[in-house]
């Protein structure tokens, strides 16, 4: 059986379970639609939560983040579950009322296991959703995400534990990675022979120290915070039946979330070494220098490196033989080969512009000057104690290694069987469905209950309202996949700004209202614009105002920023602005009235909870 | 809902184990994850120093514990106080 047909066959099946599941827990009553009535236990929403919440973005960029971030790109690590604590402690307990909902988000990156068109692949991915979400509401969600969690895991762990099992010899991941690497018989850790591996071609050490700690502390906390603030999370604490079970199942949330989280350092740091080591041979079991690079003959007629001319077809890795030797040397071009070899480019597409009655004596000259400024960095530039020139290197020839191949090619890398290829396209597509389907219920419960039934028709009936539910989920599942076909191509930058409004805005309201009967509303108010505001604009002057390129007033380098601290991490400084602001308001503004300050000290007592839930 | 005397304990003693899991979540990621990472460099665990172990993998286990003592340190005071469900 190809790799095609068995790609078809395990993602068909798992959407065949995701159906069947729907159909069987498919809502009856608006109770059941947007909190899956009150009969879900503890693990199940945890585990839902776990599968709403880790989504194609954790599935598949956050292994290669840390694969080539290293240390410092920890902060997703911690951050990502360091806020369930905080949701645990401070805001499960005592939520009441949900937000608003957050912009949705689809990948359709998954089109090359179908061997369609992202397009495609989309309209696919978004039938799917359709299909069960609008009928099966928040309980066939849940259901369903529950089945969707047990794929996603296995696809993420199953390939790891292969992987460490032969690098390491110890099949757990997490032991594996802090154990001895295997294929030199042992006598070195993993991560020391990693951080050899990439120092030798110029890469900094995978565990080297953070050039800024202030900047990692705060992108850190702002994760944290941000992640206690995200509406779609936290609406999920509305669907668990007792204050006791809200407590409870932000734990079981964090036991699935961290069966991925802890697997994903290793896999990230696995897979740098095993991409590394298929461009350097050599390195596998002796000195990275011991054997030549790999060469393009050996990409061509070895089977277990066919991935490699596949990935390149998707244009997430590229290579090109710039020397003309046969062999793709891969390294890192130090600073100044970098700015050299831009130069001597420039001057060569300057020389190729140029109109054919132009005189060209000058633009060659400037050619042949650029020439000869790169060759002299090359004669001083060193790779394995040689010089550059000496081994006829003219740069790195692995110009794109995109991070998300190094989940999605890590079986092909790692020469695993064709079923591990095939469930881990079946895995990131169900972290995708699960976290779509969770933000469009977010959507739709906005519309039909809080939009339809809080303000436009009070008097709708049970029917009409679930009726409503089911076209707003509808109409939201148009608009996303019309969002993802024109994607606005800023996924990173939203992230950041995501987390860090949340930090800056929703978190520390939420934290005024439950633990302070001092705070007034103007209080409130005002500190949630400045939180916005300061935080927006801190954004917007890096990355441009709205993300529009060229019109940013800053360049977005850690030289430029403001005490080295990033963009995305200005979420706690927003959030203290916050704090601050409010404080002040609410000492000039009259006191809560009586009412509140009792709403403030009954949302504080488990007690008497039950009936808070009936709307 | 209790009485204002004994609800103000309840919300005391809530205090009391909040206050005391955050310093736990702050030392162990905030703290040995990042902050004194360079200052216990010496101490190994496996193949990893201990901030950088932490970093990316011991604080998510200690998150864990954390929520699992916190949820049954406030079940106990909850019942303590008579304010279960």
């Amino acid at each position: 059986m190809d790799q095609f047909t068995l790609n078809l066959l395990v993602i068909g099946a798992s959407f065949a379970l995701y159906f069947g599941i729907a159909f069987w827990a498919r809502a009856g009553s608006t109770a059941e639609f947007y909190a899956a009535g009150q009969g879900v236990g503890p693990v199940v929403n945890g585990m839902a939560t776990a599968a709403d919440w880790m989504s194609a973005a954790s599935f598949i960029s956050m292994a290669g983040l840390i694969a080539f971030g290293g240390y410092n790109n920890s902060v997703f690590l911690m951050g990502w579950t360091g806020g369930y604590v905080l949701l645990a402690l401070l805001l499960a307990p005592y939520l009441r009322k949900f937000g608003k909902f957050t912009v949705p988000e689809f990948v359709g990156t998954f089109a090359r296991f179908l061997e369609v068109s992202t397009t495609t692949g989309l309209l696919i991915g978004s039938a799917v959703v359709f299909a069960y979400a609008v009928f099966g509401g928040m309980k066939g969600i849940t259901y369903t995400q529950v089945a969707q969690y047990i794929v996603l895991i296995c696809a993420y762990t199953v390939p790891a534990l292969f992987i460490s099992l032969s690098l390491t010899g110890n099949i757990f991941p997490q032991l594996g990675f802090i154990g001895s690497y295997a294929p030199t018989g042992g006598d070195v850790y993993f991560l020391d022979k990693l951080d050899q591996v990439v120092t030798d071609l110029g890469f900094a050490a995978y565990t080297a120290d953070t050039s800024n700690m202030l900047n990692m502390f705060l992108v850190t906390m702002s994760l944290m915070i941000g992640t206690a603030g995200l509406p779609h999370v936290i609406i999920r604490f509305f669907t668990v039946a007792k204050v006791s079970d809200a407590r409870i199942s932000a734990g079981w949330a964090l036991v699935f979330i961290a069966l991925l989280y802890t697997v994903a350092p290793a896999v990230g740091s696995m897979a740098r070494l095993n991409i590394t080591t298929t461009f350097w041979p050599g390195a596998i079991d002796g000195e990275t220098f011991s054997k030549p690079a790999l060469s393009i003959a050996e990409i061509d007629s070895n089977p277990d490196l066919t991935w490699i001319r596949n990935w390149e077809k998707t244009g997430l890795l590229a290579f090109t033989d710039k020397n003309g030797d046969g062999l793709i040397q891969y390294f890192n071009e130090p600073a100044p080969l970098v700015a050299a070899n831009k130069a001597l480019a420039d001057a060569t597409a300057a020389l190729a512009a140029a109109p054919a009655d132009a005189d060209k004596a000058p633009l060659e000259a400037a050619v042949a000057a650029a020439t000869t400024a790169r060759d002299a960095v090359l004669a001083e530039a060193t790779l394995g104690g040689q010089t550059l020139a000496a081994q006829g290197i003219v740069g790195n020839e692995l110009t794109t290694v995109n991070n998300d191949i190094m989940v999605l090619a890590n079986p092909e890398i790692a020469a695993l069987p064709g079923w591990v290829i095939a469930l881990v396209a079946a895995g990131g597509l169900a972290a995708a469905l699960s976290t779509a389907a969770g933000l469009l219920l977010a959507i739709s419960s906005a519309i039909s209950h809080d939009l339809i039934k809080g303000a436009l028709k009070p008097d709708i009936s049970e029917k009409g309202e679930l009726l409503a539910a089911r076209i707003s989920m509808a109409f939201a599942i148009v608009l996303a996949t019309w969002l993802g076909l024109d994607p606005p191509g800023f996924a990173a930058q939203v992230v950041a700004l995501a987390f860090g409004l949340a930090a800056a805005t929703i978190f520390p309201v939420l934290m005024m209202g439950i633990f302070s009967t001092f705070v007034t509303k103007e209080g409130a108010i005002v500190g949630m614009i400045v939180g916005l505001v300061s935080t927006a604009v801190y954004i917007f002057l890096y990355l441009g105002w709205f993300f529009i390129p060229g019109t940013n007033m800053l360049p977005n380098t850690p030289d430029a920023h403001f005490l080295g601290i990033s963009p995305a991490a200005f979420g706690p400084i927003g959030a203290i602005l916050n704090f601050v602001t409010a404080y002040l308001v609410s000492t000039m503004t009259k006191a809560p009235p009586q009412d509140v300050q009792d709403l403030i000290q009954s949302i504080r007592v488990p007690k008497g909870a039950g009936a808070a839930q009936v709307h | 809902m209790a009485d204002k005397s004994s609800s103000s304990a309840y919300w005391a003693a809530n205090l009391r184990v909040i206050f005391i899991s955050l310093a736990i979540w702050f030392i162990c990621s905030f703290g040995i994850g990042i902050l004194l990472r360079p200052a216990l460099s010496g101490i190994s665990i496996g193949g990893a120093d201990i901030g950088f172990w932490f970093a990316q993998n011991g604080s998510i286990y200690v998150f864990l514990v954390l929520i699992f003592v916190y949820a049954a340190k406030m079940n106990k005071i909850d019942r303590d106080h008579g304010v279960e469900e």
